[in-house]
């Protein structure tokens, strides 16, 4: 493909994607969130893990109070005396890292399943779609929970369970369309060429895949994001020294009863509007690679 | 894997002796595949083992429990139809309106908003703002045809309403956008023009031509959605206190108290499989086309 051609084919998709305002909006919006989770240490007041700076003096101050020394914190701080703003920052960037790591490992797993079970067929598909069917009747919580159970919590601990929760739905969609994939001619004509298996699945197929496989990924990195939060909050998934959104909402929830609202309520916000601006830009993108609703 | 079950029944600290004595009594220095058998012959007579924690067996613990759970369910279940079905069909009638376009987007919202920080939205709000609702644990229960319950007295009714709001709300937009779409789908069909040439009320259409035809995807969607209702209520459980199986899954799992979570997975599993059949069932009644043929003619 010339860079040209590239070019074009990127405006294509941009014109399609900005039809609708609403996507167009929420893109915005995770952007701006992408840049503050990447920048967290760059751009926020205070760093809220320093333990010189933060003092218990400061705990539980409102939102837009200032400290003795003249410090406003825009959003309050929490019962440590840590900024809640700062926090947020930096529980973003975990809970996105988490979120996508988990999110590309199950790509992999998943495309690699489903597209070799599609391509070889036989036992081989069937004990691996049956593996997802078994897999995807549970709730995703419950698989969660077995897992993280039998390891412990932890981060590598939480995407591992993250992992095996979502490969099911990448793995059903590779199929899916890798099964309409190998019955085309160019997949024989590789095969005519004496191509290995693996090269013809990689280089041949997989591309072609690629748009369903982008569309599960935006909603299922949504999905991954909000159940790591309920994880943490259960204090089942990250620990205390990986404070994601789901654990500042956890910290926030023992002082509901005395009306310390905005210690679990601006984490929330901040939680709910990545999941929203993705879930909003996975929808987007689902529209515009369903043949069905094409004009 | 974490948590030898050894050191949570005595201390750490005890003898070697002692220590052998709990491995040899438990049998965990033989084979782990004459360990899983022994489990599996267990399993079959009942037998799931005791909590480390309490001390007592674990299916009575789970069982005891349960009633809890289900309470919340259906009554979370019963909320969202209730808030779900006449939105969705108004939705579904009317595309363009102004209305059915907030009630798409606040649906959207509905189910990204994560179960657990709605719940503590909630507690904030209704329990600590404006004092109406308690916002921990069970009311008093009430006996009515012989089903203990806290439906059945005010203030058990006060207590399941927050929790079962929370869990409502997140069923509510697939069964909302179900009914959507179903309607969109069904409204076309020759059989309503029809009735609406016979000269029907509109209610009679929508009422009982419509909603006969949208019932059965939206029966099979609840039906298997319950069972997932039952296990996310772990998190709605967890923080309304509600004295519940998914509570007292989390309370295992912090304590590795094994056996219990064990026992929990086998019973929730048979409770799918369970699900599973009554929909079936309930399929054949709903839509004739898939009866048993000589069944009952």
């Amino acid at each position: 493909m010339t860079q040209n051609n590239k070019y074009e084919l990127l405006a294509k998709i941009w014109s399609e994607f900005s039809e609708n305002k609403i996507a167009v909006v929420a893109l915005v919006c995770f952007s701006i969130i992408l840049f503050v989770a990447v920048f967290a240490s760059v751009i926020s007041p205070t760093d809220p893990y320093d333990l010189a700076t933060v003092t218990i003096m400061n705990s539980r101050l409102p939102p837009l109070e200032e400290d003795f020394s003249g410090n406003v914190y825009w959003l309050g701080t929490d019962g440590a005396g840590r900024d809640m703003l700062s926090a947020i920052f930096y529980g973003l960037r975990i809970s996105l890292s988490v979120g996508v790591l988990s999110g590309v490992f199950a790509l992999i797993v998943g495309a690699f399943f489903g597209i070799s079970a599609a391509y070889f067929g036989g036992r081989y598909e069937t004990l691996v779609m049956r593996i997802v069917d078994i897999q995807l009747s549970f709730p995703s919580i419950l698989v969660a929970l077995i897992i993280l159970a039998a390891f412990g919590k932890g981060v590598e601990k939480t995407i591992l369970a993250l992992v095996l929760v979502q490969w099911a739905y990448y793995a059903r969609t590779a199929r899916a369309s890798a099964l309409v994939e190998s019955r085309k001619e160019y997949v024989d004509a590789a095969r005519c060429l004496s191509l290995g298996n693996l090269r013809i699945m990689l280089n041949h197929i997989l591309p072609n895949c690629i748009p369903p496989l982008i569309v599960v990924g935006t909603l299922q990195t949504a999905h991954a994001i909000s159940l790591e939060a309920t994880l943490s909050f259960l204090g089942l998934g990250l620990p205390q020294t990986e404070p994601s959104l789901g654990l500042l909402i956890g910290n926030g929830f023992e002082y509901v009863h005395t009306g310390d609202y905005w210690i679990s309520i601006f984490p929330g916000i901040a939680l709910l509007i990545t999941i929203v601006s993705i879930n909003l830009v996975g929808d987007q993108l689902r529209d515009m690679f369903n043949p069905r609703l094409k004009r | 894997m974490i948590g030898d079950p050894v050191y949570m029944m005595i201390s750490p600290e005890s003898e070697p002796a002692e220590i052998e004595r709990v491995i040899k009594e438990f049998g965990f220095d033989r084979p782990v595949l004459e360990q899983y058998w022994f489990f599996l012959k267990n399993v079959v007579n009942g037998d799931f083992g005791r909590s480390f924690v309490q001390g007592i067996p674990a299916l009575p613990l789970i069982l005891e429990r349960f009633p809890a759970t289900i309470e919340l369910a259906v009554f979370s279940l019963f909320i969202s139809l209730v808030i779900a079905l006449p939105l969705g069909v108004y939705a579904g009638l009317y595309p363009e309106r102004k209305a059915s376009k907030i009630i798409m987007s606040g649906s959207i919202l509905g189910f990204s908003m994560p179960t657990f920080w709605v719940g503590i939205m909630l507690i904030m709000l209704f329990a600590v703002k404006l004092d109406w609702l308690p916002s921990i644990g069970r009311g008093e229960l009430g006996t009515f045809l012989g089903i203990e319950s806290s439906l059945f007295t005010l203030n058990g009714l006060s207590h399941i309403f927050l929790p079962a709001l929370n869990l409502a709300l997140f069923k509510l937009s697939s069964v909302l956008r179900l009914t959507r779409a179903g309607t969109r789908e069904v409204i076309l069909q020759d059989y309503i023009k029809f009735a609406r040439a016979k000269g029907l009320s509109h209610a009679r259409v929508i009422n009982v031509h419509l909603l006969k035809n949208i019932l059965i995807p939206i029966v099979t969607v609840i039906g298997l959605e319950f069972g997932s209702l039952v296990a996310f209520s772990t998190i709605t459980e967890t923080v309304f206190a509600w004295p519940g199986a998914g509570k007292l899954i989390i309370d295992s799992v912090y304590n590795l108290d094994r056996p219990v979570i064990v026992a929990y997975l086998i019973i929730i599993v048979a409770f799918f499989v369970f699900l599973n059949l009554i929909v079936d069932i309930l399929y054949s009644f709903l839509d004739p086309r898939v009866r048993i043929k000589g069944s009952s003619e």
